[in-house]
């Protein structure tokens, strides 16, 4: 087993199994069960709920502990970026673009002004 | 409400590649430029995180929904086995399978008339921006033309994306590192920014918020496991705390 994880193609394995197959399945049952489940179902709140969570887990990873480049800003700039980019999206009529160009001048910026 | 919620006569119908090409021709939209844009960030946080440009690509193409994506790209940098990353992002990309499922009746002619193998393929487009796309502007396409309008849509800004995305990460490496950093910082921001926009009910936002916290504690605490339990416990945390709130406060 320890072979194959080591392999050059395991990567591409993971992705068709876990990444392709995991994905796409709820994409298909999603079409078996139309017209058959409720979307405004218990379950279904239930089930949207983990998965809202989840991702937001993979978003604060992704500031707390970032790899590569961003690893090299501090801490608290990336999070004031993150989330006066957020504050922003709110305060501006939930536009997208406003949160995403607003965290990212104010992470430009403030790499600059520290001179890192 | 929906200009042509029936199929055009059999002598007024337009041919279903006019349709498809109607719908590629749709992508130069501002949605799409966003996407294209938060896929331009993967790829730095992809190159960053150690993925090869093949492993990149083949994330791009075969899952196309950037949370699973990026979900996928930790479980491979962080060695996570095959089962656990399975589940992992099975359970980031379940909120496909109700956008499916609303979006089906609108998307397939009345009487059962489309061949179910269409719907699968079409169902593979499914993911946020293509999907609130298709929501809004197919009522308003007379319903033979709105399959092939959405397998236009969807493959056009696929292909698309694919392309950038491969362009940006072989450019990635010849960047400045601040505009490298903020390639990696525009996923997180661009995901707590969709995220919260598209929840519509309180039990979504308090579970985003829940994952938030949680996420760090067992990333430190429990790492490998860490995104399932983030999402299992913060998702059931907000799921019973919003309903136990509605039952104190109809």
């Amino acid at each position: 087993m320890s072979g194959a994880v080591d392999a050059w193609w395991w990567p591409y394995v993971m992705i068709v199994v876990a990444g392709w197959l995991a994905t796409d399945v709820w994409r298909w049952i999603g079409v078996l069960v139309a017209g058959r489940l409720r979307e405004d179902s218990e379950f279904l709140g239930w089930v949207k709920a983990v998965a809202t969570a989840l991702v937001a887990g993979v978003i604060a990873r992704l500031i707390l502990f970032p790899s590569g480049a961003l690893e090299g800003a501090p801490l608290w700039l990336r999070l004031a970026a993150a989330f006066l980019g957020f504050v922003a999206f709110l305060v501006m009529g939930q536009r997208l673009i406003v949160g995403v160009l607003t965290a990212e001048v104010l992470l430009i910026a403030g790499w600059l002004a520290l001179g890192l | 409400m929906s200009d042509f919620d029936v199929s055009s006569p059999p002598d007024q119908r337009l041919p279903s590649h006019v349709w498809f090409f109607r719908g590629a021709r749709a992508i130069v939209s501002l949605p799409a430029v966003i996407l294209t844009a938060a896929f331009i960030g993967y790829a730095g946080l992809a190159r960053e995180s150690g993925l090869t440009l093949g492993e990149t690509l083949m994330l791009t193409g075969l899952v196309w929904a950037l949370p699973s994506i990026v979900v996928m790209t930790g479980a491979i940098t962080s060695g996570m086995g095959i089962v656990p990353a399975a589940i992992a992002v099975a359970l980031a990309s379940v909120r496909l399978m109700p956008m499916t499922v609303a979006l089906l009746p609108i998307l397939r002619e009345e009487n059962g008339l489309t061949p179910r193998w269409k719907l699968f393929l079409a169902s593979h487009f499914v993911a946020v921006t293509a999907w609130v796309y298709a929501m809004i502007h197919l009522p308003h396409i007379p319903r033979e033309g709105r399959l092939p309008f959405f397998i236009g849509f969807g493959a056009t800004i696929s292909a698309f994306v694919f392309c950038v995305t491969g362009i940006a990460y072989q450019l990635v490496g010849e960047m400045p590192t601040p505009v490298t950093a903020a390639l990696f910082l525009l996923t997180p921001v661009y995901f707590l920014c969709s995220l919260w926009g598209a929840s519509k009910i309180s039990s979504e936002k308090a579970a985003m918020i829940a994952g938030l916290v949680l996420g760090p504690i067992f990333y430190v605490y429990l790492p490998g496991l860490d995104l399932l339990w983030t999402g299992l416990l913060g998702g059931t945390l907000a799921y019973l705390g919003t309903r136990i709130v509605r039952a104190v406060r109809p």
